[in-house]
């Protein structure tokens, strides 16, 4: 069972969603203003949140950032437009993946699943992995930065995992796209573009060439070589 | 229509029109200034000339009559001559004195036809000093006739006796060839400089008109917002205010038409939207109903019911998903987000997604790459093959070719089908929104915008789409896209 806390101003829109949502098993709970969100994000405490953008009050991009600012919990947003703004400004604000409105049940259900199982592990800490100053634990699911623990997001911590396991080798968005967001192949890229801008604020040297996760020109992106 | 040396020529033609006018006039007025002021200097000269000749010539003549008998005899004639032809004052005279029909001169070349019958008129009948100019082979010369009277007592009375003289006029001939050189000389420099002025004018006068010209091109070019400064008040100031008054229409009447069209796709764009937060509702519980529609312990009317809400909500979604992706389009929103791609993993994955693997026929060599917006190169070729599938014969064939031509390299994507074809006068209609092939098959599958959103998308790529029958049946689309983007691939690092 999956706590999902759900953040939708139309209560239409709201109630058909818990009830595919409860459908599935998971425990529900339903909020309609990004104040109420976050009073949410606390007193349920929940494994995932799926947050509608356009919210009374706070804004959805807004929860989003707090949420990010405290933790690493899943959010996947709502987007009502496909719009091409808002989407790039919900991966910004530290979304792990999006669905547009209308959505099936079944839809939502699929990237709940995959969100979740890039945090799923929670074994003890096992054998680590060091390269340069990032220390990875594949098994407990943790980086360290210089032996400071960092807080990545799900997609962030995957996308990272997915990289470093090969270390040279070039991934292109869309292979990255299909094992780490388990979006079809000719997905949305920015998805992976956007997680990569917000993974080099964390594990990069600020106002240096990027290190760890280098672009490689018209094919992807390569972890390292260090 | 004129070409752009077309348009030049016309250009310089007015001018030199313009200028050749201007120059005409002034020419016209040199040469006619020197023409005028030549003849005065000239008639002023022969008649100085002409004056001073018969003066000299009655002095002598009145000098020596008194000395001559009555009636003369050829000697008496003999010594008029000689006395009236004093050599080597000034100029070669030829002197002849004649009475009835003697006839004595200083040079035996000339006989008495070489005097005018108008002058012999007027010295012989009319008793006058007279003078008339005669063109003797080509030099012109002065012929001077004087009638000698008897003195007192018969005051007045004609003797009979007429001394003429013949002078050429060379001296005159040079200074009047020195004359219309001067003439010549004045006028051409005055010419000349007539038609710098005229250009320098011309080019004046033209510059507004070559104003207009560079503003009706702009205006021609949609730039609406052109317009003229008017100076002054003639013609041409008339002509750029109307013109301004012109744009300054055309300006307003495309705003008012603009504002319209953008209200109008505005108002398909809010409709869809409008729609969308209700489908949201009922899209997330379709899989409930499509559940419970399965269930046995439902009445079969109950769960009929059931699946037709499901089933056409599901289409309802996708109408206004594709009402959406339509509208973005028309509002200029639709963002092109590169990268750049092997095509025949593309294509294989695009079709392996749908479970159109099996289905379709591939020929899809490897090494084709091109930068394309994934997600619409993948609606592009779903949207293509689908179509095939739906509305042609199997087997639907995919090929992929990469093509260098004149304008770079090109990535060309046909989707073949055996069906019937098209009819020949909807080849080019099948972009058209909600656009139905078969009047008869009114509702299938797809929302009836699955081509007008592939036409956009490929025009997104710059490339380019389009119909045809193939010559042994069936439908053929052709895709071309450019292999490199006119947009930057997005870079993050």
């Amino acid at each position: 069972m999956v706590r999902v806390l759900l953040i939708e101003d139309d209560p239409a829109v709201a109630e058909g969603l818990a009830i595919g949502l409860r459908r599935q098993g998971h425990a529900t709970e339903v909020r309609h203003t990004g104040e109420e969100g976050l009073a949410g994000v606390a007193g349920f405490a929940p494994d995932l949140v799926v947050l509608d953008l356009m919210l009374p009050g706070i804004d959805g991009f807004e929860v989003c950032r707090r949420i990010r600012r405290v933790g690493t919990l899943p959010v996947i947003m709502l987007t009502a437009r496909n719009d091409d703004m808002d989407i790039v400004l919900g991966l910004e604000a530290g979304a792990d993946d999006y669905v547009v409105k209308p959505v099936q049940a079944r839809v939502l259900e699929a990237r709940i699943r995959a969100v979740l199982r890039r945090t799923e592990s929670a074994a003890p800490a096992g054998r680590r992995e060091v390269h340069g100053e990032l220390t990875l634990d594949r098994t407990a699911l943790t980086v360290l930065k210089a032996g400071r623990p960092i807080a990545l997001a799900p997609s962030e911590l995957r996308l990272l995992l997915a990289l470093s396991a090969s270390p040279g080798q070039v991934f292109s968005r869309g292979q990255l796209l299909e094992s780490v967001w388990e979006h079809p192949y000719l997905g949305d890229s920015r998805l992976v573009d956007a997680c990569v801008k917000r993974l080099r604020i964390k594990i990069e040297e600020p106002d240096r060439p990027a290190r760890y996760i280098q672009t490689v020109r018209g094919f992807g992106y390569r972890f390292g070589p260090l | 229509m004129t070409g752009p040396l077309g348009r030049l020529r016309g250009l310089r033609g007015l001018r030199v029109r313009l200028a050749s006018a201007c120059l005409l006039v002034a020419a016209f007025a040199a040469l006619a200034t020197a023409a005028l002021t030549y003849r005065e200097a000239r008639t002023a000269m022969l008649q100085r000339a002409q004056d001073s000749v018969v003066g000299s010539v009655r002095d002598r003549v009145e000098a020596v009559a008194p000395s001559v008998p009555f009636p003369p005899d050829r000697a008496a004639l003999e010594r008029i001559v000689a006395l009236v032809d004093t050599r080597g004052n000034t100029d070669h005279w030829i002197v002849a004195a004649a009475y009835r029909d003697q006839w004595v001169t200083s040079d035996r070349m000339l006989g008495p036809d070489a005097v005018p019958e108008a002058l012999r008129y007027h010295v012989t009948e009319r008793v006058n000093t007279a003078f008339q100019r005669i063109d003797r082979k080509g030099v012109i010369w002065l012929a001077v006739g004087v009638p000698i009277t008897f003195a007192k007592p018969m005051w007045g009375i004609p003797s009979g006796v007429s001394v003429y003289v013949f002078t050429p006029m060379r001296a005159q001939i040079e200074e009047e060839a020195a004359l219309v050189r001067a003439a010549r000389n004045g006028a051409i420099p005055a010419v000349l400089l007539a038609l710098v002025l005229a250009l320098v004018v011309a080019g004046g006068v033209l510059r507004p008109v070559r104003a207009l010209q560079r503003a009706t091109r702009r205006l021609a070019q949609g730039r609406l917002d052109t317009r003229l400064e008017v100076k002054g008040g003639d013609e041409l100031a008339e002509l750029a205010k109307d013109f301004n008054h012109t744009a300054a229409a055309l300006e307003q009447n495309e705003a008012r038409l603009r504002t319209m069209e953008a209200r109008a796709r505005g108002f398909a764009a809010d409709v869809s939207h409008e729609l969308r937060t209700p489908l949201a509702a009922m899209a997330a519980v379709i899989d409930v109903l499509d559940e419970d529609a399965a269930a046995e312990h439902l009445d079969p009317d109950t769960a009929a019911a059931l699946r037709l809400v499901s089933a056409e909500t599901g289409k309802l979604t996708r109408l206004v998903d594709d009402l959406m992706e339509i509208s973005r389009f028309d509002a200029g929103a639709a963002a092109l987000h590169v990268d750049e791609f092997d095509m025949a993993e593309a294509v294989r994955r695009c079709l392996a997604g749908r479970a159109w693997s099996q289905a379709v026929i591939t020929d899809l060599p490897a090494g084709i790459r091109a930068e394309v917006d994934p997600r619409r190169f993948d609606v592009v070729v779903a949207n293509l093959v689908g179509n095939a599938l739906r509305h042609g014969a199997p087997p639907v064939e995919v090929s992929l070719r990469s093509e260098r031509r004149a304008d770079g390299q090109w990535i060309v994507l046909r989707v073949a089908d055996r069906g019937p074809g098209l009819a020949a006068d909807t080849l080019d209609r099948v972009f058209e929104r909600f656009f139905k092939a078969d009047s008869a098959r009114a509702r299938s599958a797809g929302s009836g915008l699955g081509m007008a959103i592939t036409l956009e998308n490929v025009r997104l790529h710059d490339g380019r789409i389009r119909a045809a029958n193939r010559s042994d049946g069936g439908a053929v689309f052709t895709v071309e896209l450019p292999r490199y983007a006119r947009t930057r691939i997005a870079e993050d690092g």
